[in-house]
C-alpha cells in the first residue's frame, strides 16, 4: 500500500484528534496525574474512545472489531502520543493481537468483543527483566486438572495496574504458550509501579496462580507478532509526542525574545530546528512503511518494526533534549508541559525494546553481522 | 512534469510490465547489468559522442528508439510518453536486472522539467526532443567565484541588445563544462532591479568564439568541473526561458530535481549492501572484535533503509498530490550527508588497502563530500527549511 493516507485513515485520523483534542488534552493528563488516584486514565474518556471505534480498530470485523488494520491503531496513537493520553490504548491493541494469533476461536468470541468495546482492560505481561529481553522466558506453566498454574514474575506490564485480565506469558512443556489469568487470582500480587511518566504499570508475582491457557500450541509467533505490532505503535506514539514537542518548541522560538529580537532569528537555533524537521520527515515515513508491512504481512515487517522503533526512540530523544534546551529554564519547571512528554518519550523509548535493543536486533537478525 | 491523473487498470499495469521485462531481457547487452555506476563509465550524448563501449552505443540506441531515455516526457516532444506509474515500472524492472541508464544528462534531470514548465511551445519544439534523443550535451552554469551559497549575488552580465543579450562573465563549478554542447545559465540582465528580480535564465550555445572552458581537478581526481568564461558571447532572445529578470524562479524550480536526484541516488541506493561489504571484508569474527565498527555499519544500514523509505514515500506523496514542497530540502541535506558518512565508512572497512589511489572507494568517497555542497550547500538547505518551513523570522 501507498505511503500516503487513504481516506478512510484521514477520517480515523480527524476523529482522533478531535476526541484527544476536546476531551483529553494535556491539562486532562496533568489533572490525572496530580488528582491523587491511584488509576491514571479516565474511563469515561476510554469509553467515547471505544465508541468511535478507537480502541484496537486492527482487530478483524468477524472478531467484532472494526478491521481497520495496524496502520490505523498507530494513527491513533500518534494522535494520543500529541495529547499524552493514557488510556489504556495500546495494553488492547497488544493484547488482541496476542488472542487472535494464539486463542482458540470460542476464546477470541468471549475475549476480542469486550477489548473493542472498551468494557475490558486486558494487560500483555511479556517481559522479566529491566531491560527488555523477551528470549528471556523463566516463569514455569503447570498442568492442574482442566487448567493451569503459573509461577514466576513479570516486570514493564503496560497498563497493567488494575488491569481486569493478564496475558501471560510462560514455558509450557517445553515451548513458549500464552495464558489468561484474571484480576484477583490466588496467588497473583500485583504490584504498581510509579514511573516518571505516570502511567499504570506493575510488575506481577505468580505463585501457582491459576491459568487458562489461549490456545494449545506453540505461541512463539503469536508473541513475536505482539512485540511487532506493539514496537511499531510505540514508535507511532513516540512520532506524535515528538512532533508535538517540536511545533511547541518552534512555537517559543517565534514568541520568546531575547537581546531586542525573537530568538527563532538566530541562525545556531533554526538551523538545529530545520535539522529536527528534517528528521521527524524521513521518521514519518519509516512509522508508516512498518504498519504498513505489519498490515501486509511482508516479510520485512519484523525488521521494520524494528526499524521505527529504534528511530523514533532515538529521534524523541534527541527533539525532547532540544525542546527542553531551547525553552530555557521554563522547559525545566513542572509548570511547563514539555517536562511530561520527555518523561513519556522516555517510557516509551524503554518499553519494548530501546534503540541500542532494536540496533543489535537487526544487525544481528536481518543483516548477519 | 507530464504526469497523467488517470490510473491504469493493475491488469494493464501487470501485462506492461511483462512486456517491459521481456523487451529488457532481449535489448539490454549483458555485459552492462549489474556493474558499478560511474561519471565516467556512462553514456552522456553531445555533438560529439563517446560510448564508454560499443554495448553502451547499443542499448542508447534501442533506448532512444523508445525514448524511455525520457519514458514519462510527453510523446508530442519526443518524449516516451509514459504514466507516472508505468515509468515506475520501467524504473523498477531495469533495476530488477542491475540495467544502468543509458543516458546520463543534465538535460535529463534538470533543464527537461524546467523547460516542460516555463519554456514557450517553440523552445520546447526544439529542445525537448534533442535532450530524449542525446543528441545535446548539456551544461549547467549557475555558481560563480563570488556566488556560491549566495547565488543570487552573481554578476555575469547580459546586456539587452535588442534581439540578443551580449554576455560577460565567469562561472565556476561548471558540471562537464568542458565537454558540453550548451550550457543553462543565470545571468544579471537588469543591474539596477533587486538582486533576486535582475536574474535572466539563458540557453548559450558553447561553441562560439566568446565561451571558453577549462576543467578543474578534484581532490578524487576526477574532472567533472569546469570554469566557463564569457567573453561578448551572443545569445539570441530566442534563448531566454521564462521572462526576463525573473530567471530565479526557473532555477529555483529545476533546482528542486537535482536535490531530489541527488538526495535518493546518494542517500538510499547503494549503501544497502554495506553489511554484506563489512562480512566480506572483515568476516563476522573481524566485526566482533570491532563492536564500535559493526555497530557504525549496522547505524549506516538503518539511516540507508529509512533514505529509500524516503524516496518511496516522496513518490507516492507525488503521485497522490500530496507532496511536501521541502521534500527535495531535506532529501539533499540528510542524503548528501549520509552518502558522505557511508562512503568514509566503507574506506574504514578496507583498513589500509583502500588508500590505494585507484581503491575500490576511493573514488565514492572524496565524490561524497562535495555534494554535501553542490546544488545549494546543505547549510542553504538549512536556511530554506528555517525560513520556508518553519516560518522562522530572519535576523535583523
Amino acid at each position: 500500500m501507498a505511503l500516503v493516507l487513504t481516506q478512510d485513515e484521514t477520517m480515523v485520523v480527524d476523529s482522533a484528534r478531535g476526541l484527544f483534542e476536546r476531551e483529553a488534552p494535556v491539562t486532562a493528563f496533568r489533572a490525572l496525574r496530580d488528582g491523587g488516584e491511584p488509576l491514571a486514565w479516565d474511563r469515561s474518556l476510554y469509553g467515547k474512545l471505544a465508541e468511535n471505534g478507537l480502541v484496537a480498530p486492527n482487530v478483524a470485523e468477524q472478531d467484532g472489531g472494526i478491521g481497520m488494520g495496524i496502520s490505523a491503531a498507530g494513527l491513533v496513537l500518534e494522535q494520543s502520543g500529541h495529547v499524552l493520553a493514557a488510556s489504556p490504548l495500546l495494553s488492547a491493541a497488544i493484547s488482541a493481537t496476542l488472542i487472535a494469533c494464539a486463542a482458540s476461536n470460542q476464546q477470541r468470541a468471549d475475549l476480542l468483543g469486550p477489548i473493542v468495546s472498551g468494557e475490558r482492560v486486558v494487560a500483555p505481561a511479556l517481559d522479566e527483566v529491566a531491560r527488555h529481553d523477551p528470549a528471556l522466558l523463566e516463569t514455569k506453566a503447570e498442568k492442574s486438572g482442566d487448567g493451569w498454574t503459573l509461577t514466576g514474575s513479570k516486570t514493564a506490564v503496560i497498563d497493567g495496574f488494575d488491569a481486569d485480565s493478564y496475558i501471560v506469558s510462560a514455558m509450557a512443556d517445553g515451548a513458549p504458550a500464552l495464558f489468561l489469568v484474571e484480576k484477583g487470582a490466588s496467588g497473583l500480587v500485583v504490584d504498581r509501579f510509579a514511573a516518571v511518566d505516570s502511567r499504570n504499570y506493575a510488575k506481577l508475582a505468580l505463585s501457582g496462580t491459576p491459568a487458562t491457557r489461549l490456545g494449545d500450541s506453540d505461541a512463539s509467533a503469536a508473541i513475536a507478532a505482539g512485540l511487532d505490532l506493539g514496537r511499531a505503535l510505540l514508535a507511532a506514539e513516540l512520532l506524535g509526542a515528538a512532533d508535538e514537542a517540536f511545533t511547541r518548541t518552534v512555537s517559543y522560538l517565534k514568541e520568546r525574545r531575547q537581546f531586542d529580537r525573537v530568538i527563532g532569528s538566530f541562525q545556531a537555533l533554526q538551523h538545529r530546528a530545520a535539522r529536527m524537521y528534517s528528521r521527524l520527515d524521513i521518521a514519518r515515513g519509516v512509522v508508516l512503511k512498518a504498519l504498513r508491512a505489519l498490515d501486509e504481512g511482508n516479510d520485512d515487517a519484523t525488521w521494520l518494526a524494528s526499524l521505527s522503533k529504534a528511530t523514533m526512540t532515538r529521534l524523541a530523544r534527541d527533539v525532547m533534549m532540544e525542546a527542553m534546551q531551547m525553552h530555557g529554564g521554563i522547559g525545566m519547571t513542572d509548570d511547563f508541559d514539555v517536562g511530561l512528554f520527555v518523561k513519556r518519550a522516555q517510557s516509551a523509548g524503554e518499553l519494548l525494546g530501546d534503540d541500542h535493543f532494536h540496533t543489535e536486533r537487526l544487525a544481528a537478525g536481518k543483516w548477519g553481522l | 512534469m507530464a504526469t497523467q491523473i488517470e490510473e491504469r487498470p493493475a491488469s494493464e499495469l501487470d501485462s506492461f510490465r511483462l512486456e517491459v521485462r521481456e523487451w529488457l531481457a532481449e535489448n539490454c547487452p549483458v555485459e552492462l547489468r549489474n556493474r558499478p555506476r560511474g561519471m565516467d563509465t556512462s553514456f552522456w550524448g553531445g555533438r560529439n559522442p563517446v560510448y564508454p563501449s560499443e554495448q553502451h552505443k547499443l542499448w542508447f540506441e534501442r533506448m532512444a528508439s523508445r525514448a524511455w531515455t525520457v519514458p514519462t516526457w510527453p510523446a508530442e516532444y519526443g518524449g516516451g510518453g509514459l504514466d507516472a506509474a508505468q515509468g515506475r515500472v520501467l524504473k523498477q524492472e531495469m533495476e530488477r536486472i542491475g540495467a544502468p541508464d543509458a543516458l546520463s544528462s543534465l538535460g535529463i534531470m534538470m533543464l527537461g522539467p524546467a523547460l516542460l514548465k516555463f519554456g514557450t511551445e517553440e523552445q520546447k519544439l526544439e529542445h525537448i526532443p534533442l535532450i530524449a534523443q542525446g543528441k545535446i550535451r548539456w551544461a549547467q552554469g549557475y555558481s560563480e567565484p563570488g556566488a556560491g551559497s549566495d547565488l543570487a549575488s552573481l554578476t555575469t552580465k547580459g546586456e539587452d541588445k535588442g534581439d540578443h543579450f551580449l554576455v560577460n562573465g565567469q562561472k565556476i563549478w561548471t558540471t562537464y563544462g568542458h565537454k558540453a554542447d550548451m550550457i543553462f545559465t543565470l545571468v544579471r540582465t537588469e543591474p539596477d532591479a533587486p538582486k533576486h528580480l535582475g536574474i535572466s535564465f539563458l540557453l548559450i550555445d558553447m561553441d562560439q568564439p566568446g565561451v571558453n572552458a577549462t576543467p578543474i581537478r578534484m581532490i578524487s581526481g576526477n574532472e567533472h568541473f569546469a570554469q566557463t568564461f564569457f567573453d561578448d558571447a551572443v545569445v539570441s532572445k530566442a534563448n531566454l526561458v521564462g521572462e526576463q529578470g525573473r530567471g530565479w524562479d526557473v532555477a529555483k524550480y529545476l533546482l528542486t530535481f537535482e536535490r531530489s536526484s541527488m538526495g535518493q541516488s546518494l542517500g538510499g541506493g547503494a549503501g544497502s549492501t554495506m553489511a554484506e561489504v563489512a562480512i566480506d571484508r572483515l568476516g563476522r569474527e573481524g566485526l566482533a572484535r570491532e563492536p564500535g565498527l559493526r555497530r557504525e555499519v549496522a547505524e549506516t544500514m538503518m539511516e540507508t533503509w529509512a533514505m529509500q523509505i524516503a524516496g518511496e514515500r516522496m513518490y507516492d506523496a507525488g503521485k497522490a498530490g500530496v507532496l511536501s514542497p521541502f521534500s527535495p530540502n531535506v532529501m539533499k541535506l540528510l542524503g548528501t550527508e549520509l552518502a558522505a558518512r557511508r562512503t568514509r565508512l566503507a574506506m574504514s572497512l578496507g583498513g589500509f588497502d583502500e588508500l590505494a589511489v585507484d581503491g575500490r572507494d576511493t573514488y565514492e568517497w572524496l565524490q561524497a563530500p562535495p555534494n554535501c555542497v553542490a546544488g545549494g550547500s546543505n547549510e542553504v538547505q538549512l536556511n530554506v527549511l528555517s525560513k520556508r518551513a518553519l516560518e522562522l523570522p530572519e535576523h535583523k
